[in-house]
């Protein structure tokens, strides 16, 4: 691709004001059109990188690095100039539709707060987006009278996108959009997703602890651990042979039905995720790592391999 | 496990009066279920379907409208006196950890808490101290005196199920066990539940979404939709070739599986209107497809409903269209 | 982010006898107290309101050796009535010529003891009404949510009144009127924070495990309403002392004992009104104390329920 990324992140540090290093020198780059999937399991900072591309963090929080969204340094930008990206450049789907969403207000009029502040759309034409912007996600357009509450999980979870889209950005952040819903629900939203994502042309970035739904939905896969990304590549090959001995756990977490190797055997991985304001020295895995050497304790493992499928283990 | 069961339900009715305006809610309409001594039962099923009413049946919580449960040879009924023995031998591990534990509790009153409801008249706390150690918090006395707040996901569901493990339950019922927990930790507890059955002869009833879980632990597994059981069978035959179209449905849309998905549309329907006929025609892509109407069953399927699945051990599917499949050469 | 504070600071009990347990969970409870009072001194007003208590209190228990009982003597009177402030008596004489600083002190004693008991018997009902109102549903809620709404919206005082004249008259009277009276607030809201509690998931757990009625009520939902209690106190105990000097000014009080609330219908009885001395001091003595009352009030709540917001 010679045409400059739609979203390059160099060397993304975030530490806490409580200490708490949560981003470690995180660097991924993503096109218009892709979709990329960050896998992990809570603490390992792929909220906080979520929360980091717009300048969500809460006060306090340090940032260094860059990020840049169309080749302009979010980290950098003016005020204005951020809530104008915000929404418009680049919007997040949160999970848990239930609390995202104002209970006392008409969800027509939630997916119309975002183009009125931005002025996209002109007043007049508000109703008529809103109506559009619910038949894409798949609900009646008479919905947008309703509230909150009287829409199912998976129905709330389609207004959080239809919210997403309304201001027509070109990247969108899905932060666990699938978790607590069904399997067929599951099934429908990320149907949704990707093809909203190849008829606009927009960039993706979903970001699960289910490495399978991540395989299923992404064309590239990034697995972070500790503040960092251990391991990334075209999302088939790093669920199905991953490098690292964390994503290989992540992977083997989901059985594939039908394999007799996961019957009656659950794979899981021992251990607690590191406190990210007292991190192991070395390779942060090792506490946890089946397959550590001794050296694995002193020294830091850095990502490497080819520029598509790399790594950071002292076994590759 | 030829010996009588240790949980049997027999045409299992919850029903709800409805608020004014709506009609009652059938949430479990007509469950025979059967689970022998060091069994584990996958209850598998969309949310609504009724699972969780099920099982809180099942261990008492809810006095069933019609049917009965039956629990080591013994009709369970329904006095004070006669539930509090009960929940001696059947214990309850709830979804979500960070709930069901009381903040205010340390772990030690977490998992001492059934001891005093029962008034143990042992060594409390050697006993305390083995529940922690079997469901793998070692050494148990620097768990002693946490809170919930300062431990993991993981740790927390450990506490809560050596709060089960502490009374020497025969059966646990486990709603959702894993839903909530990240995915290393998922393998973990699922782990410790598979290990207890083996040590201690445990049986479980697990109540879940996730047919992979079902794959991991479970003997035997039962789909329900909308207050039936349509599916009943050993995992291996149910999960490998499901007879059901739900089932097939659900199976097709999980991430790993091979072929087209079948999205059913729709939100799973409402327990207080059961449409007539098969209660799942109305999404059923068999009946869609055209398929049942060139094997004879559509008319069956839109008007005739299917009887209740007895509790036997045998691989059975609540459908017109399994049944002529199969009844035809 | 789930663990907010380090735990680092976990100690691994090296010891294994019962007794390591009980002490593990004494030094937890000083921790926890401990944690309170570093959060509790970031409110000014609520310091404020510790320090002034502090000092009624430290009166009122000290007033048998810094005034004495004779303070109360008409016969014993040491001045003329209705002297102003002076060399010998700072805030001047009543009506029958007694130090006016003296009945103040002793004033305290029989205002702060009103207070606290009548708030104790108010929020004691009110609890009890509260949990068990939220704890068994069906018909006894009904019933006791709607004679708890029939004492909200009687007018406190004027039941109180009513209670107080036809009982006779005795500082239990007073409590009795105030205790009774003042319940359905604390019911009301002690019955809200007991279906939120009654709702989470440890609830089911602890009936899965068997445990009844009373086992869920003191064992779960107690301790989770006590913070709301200890704050819903403290804002009733200064109500009490209002109404208890309401009471006395209405001349409703114990006619035997000195109260500020009698200094005042004293006051008024003997028409001197406009004498400031006689007025003002109790006036002030009385406005003060509800307002400790309540500053400590609102800086307990906010620190046991930080959410609330409230400006330090």
């Amino acid at each position: 691709m010679t045409t400059a990324p739609l979203l390059d992140i160099k060397d993304l540090n975030v530490t806490y004001g409580t200490g708490a290093a949560a981003v470690r020198g995180v660097d991924l780059t993503l096109a218009a059109g892709q979709k990329l999937g960050i896998a992990g399991e809570s603490g390992c900072g792929k909220s906080t990188l979520a929360l980091a591309l717009l300048r969500l963090l809460p006060a306090g929080a340090k940032l260094s690095g860059e990020i840049l969204l169309d080749g302009e340094d979010v980290l950098t930008m003016k005020w204005g100039r951020l809530r104008a990206v915000r929404w418009a450049g680049a919007s997040i789907v949160f999970q848990g539709a239930m609390h995202s969403l104002n209970a006392v207000r008409r969800i027509g009029d939630q997916i119309a707060e975002p183009m009125l502040i931005h002025r996209t759309a002109p007043p007049s034409g508000v109703r008529k987006k809103v109506a559009v912007l619910l038949e894409h996600v798949g609900l009646p357009a008479s919905r947008a009278d309703s509230y909150p509450h009287e829409l199912s999980g998976g129905q709330r979870q389609r207004v959080m996108i239809a919210m997403a889209l309304a201001c027509d950005p070109k990247l969108i952040v899905a932060d666990e959009p699938t978790t607590a819903l069904d399997v067929m629900i599951q099934a429908q939203i990320l149907r949704l997703i990707e093809q909203l994502v190849a008829e606009q042309n927009v960039g993706l970035i979903m970001i699960s602890h289910d490495l399978a739904v991540l395989a299923d939905t992404c064309d590239r896969l990034a697995v972070m651990y500790a503040g960092r990304v251990v391991e990334q590549g075209p999302a088939a090959q790093v669920y199905e042979s991953a490098l690292h001995p964390y994503a290989k756990a992540l992977s083997a977490a989901f059985p594939r039905i039908g394999d007799p190797a996961s019957r009656h055997a659950p794979r899981g991985l021992a251990g607690d995720p590191p406190d990210p304001s007292d991190l192991p020295p070395g390779c942060t895995f090792h506490p946890r790592c089946p397959v550590a050497l001794d050296r694995c304790a002193v020294e830091d493992q850095a990502l490497r391999g080819e520029e598509e499928r790399r790594a950071a283990c002292v076994h590759v | 496990m030829t010996e009588s069961p240790l949980l049997h339900a027999a045409d299992l009715h919850v029903t709800f009066s409805g608020r004014r305006g709506s009609g009652s809610a059938r949430a479990v309409d007509g469950v025979n279920l059967t689970l022998g001594k060091g069994e584990i039962v996958a209850l598998v099923g969309e949310s609504g379907c009724g699972k969780t009413t099920l099982a809180r049946a099942l261990l008492g919580l809810e006095k069933p409208t019609a049917g009965h449960v039956t629990f080591d040879g013994a009709p369970l009924t329904y006095d004070t006196r006669s539930l509090k023995t009960y929940r001696n031998r059947v214990q309850l591990v709830l979804q979500d950890p960070r709930g069901s534990l009381n903040p205010r509790h340390t772990v030690y009153e977490a998992v001492a808490e059934g001891l005093r409801v029962h008034r143990y008249a042992g060594d409390e706390r050697a006993k305390v101290a083995e529940a922690l150690s079997r469901a793998g918090l070692r050494p148990p006395e620097r768990f002693f005196q946490r809170y919930p707040h300062e431990l993991s996901g993981g740790q927390r569901q450990r506490v809560v199920i050596a709060g089960a493990l502490v009374l020497d339950p025969e059966l646990i019922v486990a709603d959702e066990p894993v839903a909530s927990l990240d995915a290393s930790v998922r393998g973990e507890i699922l782990a410790l539940l598979l290990s207890l059955r083996r040590d201690l002869g445990l049986s479980a009833l697990v109540v879940t979404h996730d047919l992979g879980l079902a794959w991991n632990i479970a003997d035997r597994v039962a789909v329900m939709y909308l207050g039936r059981v349509v599916e009943t069978g050993t995992v291996e035959e149910v999960l490998t070739h499901p007879r059901h179209p739900y089932t097939q449905a659900l199976l097709s849309v999980l991430p790993e599986a091979s072929g087209e998905p079948v999205v059913l549309t729709g939100e799973p329907p409402d327990p207080t209107r059961i449409p007539g006929g098969c209660r799942f025609h109305a999404r059923c892509q068999v009946l869609a497809s055209g398929a049942a109407e060139r094997a004879g069953v559509a008319g069956s399927c839109r008007t005739e409903d299917l009887p209740v699945l007895s509790a036997e051990r045998t691989t059975q599917a609540a459908c017109h269209w399994a049944r002529a499949a199969t009844t035809a050469p | 982010m789930t663990t907010t504070d380090t735990p680092t600071t976990d100690t691994p009990a090296k010891t294994t006898s019962p007794k390591s347990t009980r002490a593990l969970a004494r030094d937890r409870r000083r921790q926890s107290v401990a944690r309170f009072w570093r959060q509790y001194r970031t409110h000014r007003a609520g310091l404020f309101g510790l320090a002034s208590l502090a000092l009624f209190v430290l009166l009122a228990l000290l007033a048998p050796l810094l005034v004495g009982a004779d303070v109360q003597s008409v016969t014993k009177a040491p001045g003329r009535p209705l002297e102003a402030p002076g060399g010998e008596f700072p805030l001047g004489t009543d009506k029958y010529g007694r130090t006016m600083l003296g009945l103040l002190i002793w004033g305290a004693r029989f205002s702060l003891t009103v207070g606290f008991l009548a708030a104790a018997l108010s929020v004691a009902i009110g609890t009890l009404i509260g949990i068990t109102a939220g704890h068994y549903k069906g018909w006894y809620a009904t019933v006791i949510m709607r004679v708890t709404d029939w004492f909200l919206v009687m007018p406190t005082l004027v039941l109180a009144i009513a209670l107080a004249s036809v009982l006779s008259r005795s500082i239990w009277t007073i409590i009795l009127a105030i205790g009774v009276t003042t319940w359905p607030t604390t019911a009301r809201l002690v019955r809200a924070q007991t279906l939120a509690v009654e709702s989470r998931p440890y609830i089911e757990r602890a009936k899965a495990l068997g445990g009844g009625h009373t086992h869920i009520m003191t064992r779960h939902v107690l301790p989770n309403v006590m913070p709301l209690v200890l704050a819903q106190t403290t804002l009733v105990i200064s109500s009490a002392v209002l109404t208890e000097a309401t009471l006395a000014f209405l001349g409703l009080g114990d006619p035997t004992v000195t109260s500020w609330g009698g200094l005042l219908q004293d006051a008024r009885d003997a028409g001197a009104t406009t004498k400031w001395w006689y007025v003002v001091p109790p006036g002030i003595a009385i406005a003060l104390v509800a307002l400790s009352f309540t500053l400590c009030g609102r800086a307990v709540e906010s620190v046991l329920n930080p959410r609330l917001g409230v400006s330090r």
